[in-house]
């Protein structure tokens, strides 16, 4: 999942502007790109049609200011944060400012992509720019109303004042502004001199979300819509044969059962998919139905015959397939420092552990949907997608259609969680909607999600540390995996140039289940593995937990090593502000703590959990937490985005378990498959460490560390190691607990 | 197909459905209700939960044709501009992530703050175990029905 190249900002020639036809001026901009010298834009809001913009400014001649925000909003709160960078920087109340959804038309888009925790620290830099900028246009075009030097002039809260205490609206001059040049340069603010950046500012969906408006892809309705369920087949492995739809037809609101399935197989064929995920190449039924629920009634009514085409797995085979490879076949090496055989050649003591994770279904809330609308000339595509740009790209190749005949318009998700990075849902309703010749949305039920899903892949690692003298001076870490490995710079995460001698190996299974990004790919397994070995080699030293942290550290914090993106620094002062937030060491009697830490996605957190026992089990209390994300945007989004990532890792690794009899899933819904609910939740006390670096992301980084924390709190009161998800498997089983 | 009258958000209406369609459907489908949303269909996750005689009731498994002798009230129809107690206390608490789930959640905790009027934070865990939020806004939400149950008494 390669999204961006390191600190790539282009930032001249990024905006242009022009006058509205009701009065007012629109900008537009693109965030990270430089616009194209002939990029035309519109005059009335409308025509907005990102064709050469991926994002838009709308201030009116009353002063209010529209943002057209351009990333898709998943629940992880960029549709308020991003437009908050913007609003700082034109100095305006954000009272006075709304937003809107932007939508896709075609391929001129940069990062319009939700995924990677990468939304804010991209356009940080980019949506202060085009603020200050339009600020600055505003107030030139005051000091040429007033014939002096713009330098004489201030402005502050939509306000522009002159040394004679007269007043203009940025709503007075917008429309002179627009026609002028677009200044380049512009000094941005000093961090001390913010207002809107750092304050808590809800949610900007807010009222809708509480109303009941429709906001989500699921609430979308069109005239002459029709609903679309879809049978595919029950075992990963399997394809159509054939199907007996007299029983469905008979369900009064069916109007037809169609397959598709041809023209994803094609495309498939035709190697453009350049996407990790596969795609069944299977034919699928269809329901086509005039409501959901005969859509619902009718899938279940259909009777099919599949045939099998590969093997049927089950979670023994991978469990054997993942075993084998931690054996060391076929191995790929990510990362080797020293010489890490003579380290354990040489060692005092030797250890090794194992650790096993499942597979996980990403079960977003609002299930799987989307509104296809092909005709002859062009194609209206609407719903929750986290990658509208590729999808759009991919309908075009499926359909044989130009890009620019293709309107997307995203929705709010309910949820992502990596799922929606995949668009699946939206070449099927495409697909569907070009075979009847009708508005037609795919909805999937939850059954449909959780069985044919593109997993969280089941995931094992195998650690083994050289101690000598005292120290860890070895360390080799290999992953077995299903369908792919680690990527970009995690075998250059922690403990990466803290020991000598250290590798990284890799090795993967290829399975017929399909498998993908479930937040914080890989890590999210990873740093429980790993953090949880860290915690046992501190006992096995005689060490406190995060003195052995501090002091491997140290040898990170003057690294060459440019693979090495995370700070020795940062970390050492995250990891001692929840130390010192945690109270570490001095909890009351019958509170147990554990400590876990790890970077991802640029930011680095810490956290300690503390547990009770009650009855004989682990009860856990509270999660302390320090983050460092550089500047907090918006404390209050900030905070719930670090809070729903502990909990989700938590809820996870305690009960999340995913198995396979036959390349079938033995759970669908929620009455086998467990999620933590409110009554298993810890609280979660987040603290930022204070900094002036430019902001990082936080939809992932808090859910990586959050399983490591609480396995090593139930061994600091039962004694006893975890050595696999989920946790709760593990607990009743009663060797553990006893 | 039959046609039933129910009485939803104090207005009676008359709908047009098959017999076993789930109140959810006739809401989202019939009705352009949809802030009563589908999760999971068989009454496991809370996000369609609507009032039926003032309790909380999963309408995904309430089969039309025996609603009509019932009130039933919807998230749209528990205030009349968004300012109910416990909206208000959601609002200010900024509970939500994604979203989704938060007006069942909202529907279970004010049937819930009706008849229990100053619960404990343990009450609240209780009341509310039976609505999954994906996002684990819990600590949030648990928060905020302890500010709902202020702002009621």
């Amino acid at each position: 999942m390669k999204l961006y190249k390191k600190d790539n900002f282009s930032r001249r020639n990024f905006l242009k502007t022009s006058v509205l036809a009701g009065g007012g001026m629109l900008i537009g901009f693109n965030l990270l790109t430089a616009c194209k010298l002939n990029a035309k834009m519109p005059v009335d809001i409308a025509n907005l049609n990102f064709n050469d913009f991926n994002a838009f400014i709308k201030i009116s001649q009353e002063g209010y200011v529209t943002i057209f925000s351009p990333n898709p909003e998943i629940g992880q709160g960029v549709k308020t944060s991003m437009p908050m960078l913007i609003a700082e920087e034109l100095d305006v109340e954000w009272e006075n400012v709304s937003v809107a959804q932007g939508v896709l038309d075609t391929n001129n888009y940069t990062r319009q992509v939700a995924g990677g925790s990468q939304s804010i620290r991209f356009g940080w830099d980019a949506l202060r720019q085009t603020g200050a900028t339009a600020k600055q246009m505003l107030v030139n075009a005051a000091a040429v109303k007033w014939n002096v030097d713009a330098a004489t002039l201030k402005a502050s809260k939509g306000i522009i004042t002159n040394q004679n205490g007269e007043t203009l609206g940025y709503g007075d001059v917008v429309t002179a502004a627009a026609l002028l040049e677009v200044p380049e340069n512009i000094k941005l603010k000093e961090v001390k001199d913010f207002t809107i950046i750092g304050q808590e500012i809800v949610n900007v969906d807010i009222d809708k979300i509480i109303t009941g408006k429709p906001l989500f892809g699921l609430d979308y309705k069109a005239e002459g819509m029709v609903i679309a369920t879809v049978l595919r087949p029950p075992s990963f492995g399997q394809k159509l044969i054939s199907f007996d739809a007299s029983e469905a037809k008979k369900v009064k609101g069916v109007i037809d059962v169609i397959t598709i399935g041809g023209k994803v197989r094609k495309y498939m064929e035709s190697g453009k998919n350049n996407w990790t995920v596969k795609l069944s190449k299977s034919d699928k039924v269809v329901v086509i139905a005039k409501n959901t629920w005969a859509a619902i009634k009718g899938k279940k009514a259909l009777a099919a015959v599949w045939e099998n085409e590969g093997k049927l797995e089950s979670t023994e085979d991978h469990e054997k397939a993942l075993m084998d490879i931690l054996e060391g076949k076929n191995l790929n090496t990510n990362r080797e420092d020293g010489a890490v055989e003579n380290a354990f050649l040489t060692a005092d003591k030797v250890i090794e552990k194992t650790y096993h994770s499942p597979f996980l279904p990403h079960n977003c809330m609002e299930p799987m949907n989307f509104y296809a609308n092909v005709t002859a000339d062009k194609i209206h595509l609407v719903g929750p997608v986290q990658t509208p740009e590729y999808a759009a790209k991919v309908v075009a190749d499926l359909l044989e259609f130009d890009l620019d005949k293709i309107h997307l318009e995203m929705t709010r998700m309910g949820g992502g969680f990596g799922r929606r990075l995949y668009g699946d849902f939206v070449y099927e309703s495409a697909e569907i909607s070009n075979f009847i010749k009708k508005p037609v949305k795919l909805v999937s039920t939850r059954e449909d999600d959780m069985t044919a899903g593109i997993y969280k892949p089941a995931v094992k690692y195998s650690i083994k540390a050289a101690l000598k003298d005292g120290k860890v001076t070895g360390y080799h870490l290999i992953e077995a995996a299903i369908g792919s490995n680690m990527f970009g710079a995690i075998p250059n995460f922690f403990p990466a140039g803290c020991i000598p001698n250290y590798k990284v190996q890799t090795g993967n299974y290829s399975s017929n289940i399909t498998t993908g990004a479930w937040r914080a790919p890989y890590t999210n397994f990873l740093a429980f593995a790993e953090q949880s070995f860290f915690d046992e080699l501190a006992t096995e030293l005689n060490i406190d937990a995060i003195q052995l942290r501090l002091d491997l550290l140290q040898n990170v914090k003057n690294t060459t090593d440019e693979r090495i993106e995370y700070s020795g620094q940062r970390m050492e002062d995250t990891i001692k502000l929840v130390r010192e937030k945690a109270n570490w060491g001095n909890t009351k009697e019958g509170v147990f703590q554990g400590f876990s830490a790890y970077y991802s996605h640029n930011t680095h957190v810490a956290e300690i959990a503390d547990i009770e026992i009650k009855e004989g089990f682990p009860i856990i209390k509270k999660v302390t937490v320090a983050v460092d994300c550089g500047i907090v945007v918006n404390p209050t989004g900030a905070r719930n985005q670090v809070e729903g990532g502990v909990l989700d890792g938590i809820g996870h690794a305690m009960y999340g378990d995913f198995s396979f009899k036959d390349g079938k899933p033995l759970d669908s819904n929620f009455d086998g498959y467990r999620l933590i609910r409110m009554n298993e939740t810890p609280k979660v006390e987040v603290h930022f460490v204070q900094n002036n670096n430019s902001p990082t992301g936080l939809g992932e980084p808090g859910l990586p560390p959050a399983g490591g924390a609480v396995a090593n709190a139930i061994n600091a009161a039962f004694g006893k190691r975890i050595y696999r998800q989920p946790f709760i498997k593990e607990l009743n089983k009663s060797s553990i607990l006893s | 197909m039959p046609n039933y009258t129910l009485n939803i958000n104090g207005k009676q209406v008359v709908v047009s459905a098959d017999e076993d369609t789930p109140l959810l459907w006739v809401l989202r489908d019939e009705l352009d209700l949809v802030g009563t949303k589908f999760g999971c269909g068989i009454a496991q996750c809370g996000s369609c939960t609507v009032h039926v005689n003032g309790i909380a009731t999963r309408s995904c498994q309430m089969q039309v044709s025996i609603l009509e002798d019932v009130k039933i009230t919807t998230i749209e129809g528990l205030s009349k501009d968004g300012k109910h107690p416990v909206q208000e206390a959601w609002k200010e608490i900024d509970v939500p992530q994604c979203g989704y789930c938060q007006t069942g959640q909202i529907m279970t905790a004010s049937a819930f703050l009706a008849e229990n009027k100053r619960p404990s934070g343990e009450e609240i865990r209780e009341a509310m175990k039976g609505n999954i939020c994906r996002c684990a806004s819990y600590n949030r939400i648990e928060k905020a029905v302890l500010v709902a149950s202020g702002k009621m008494s």
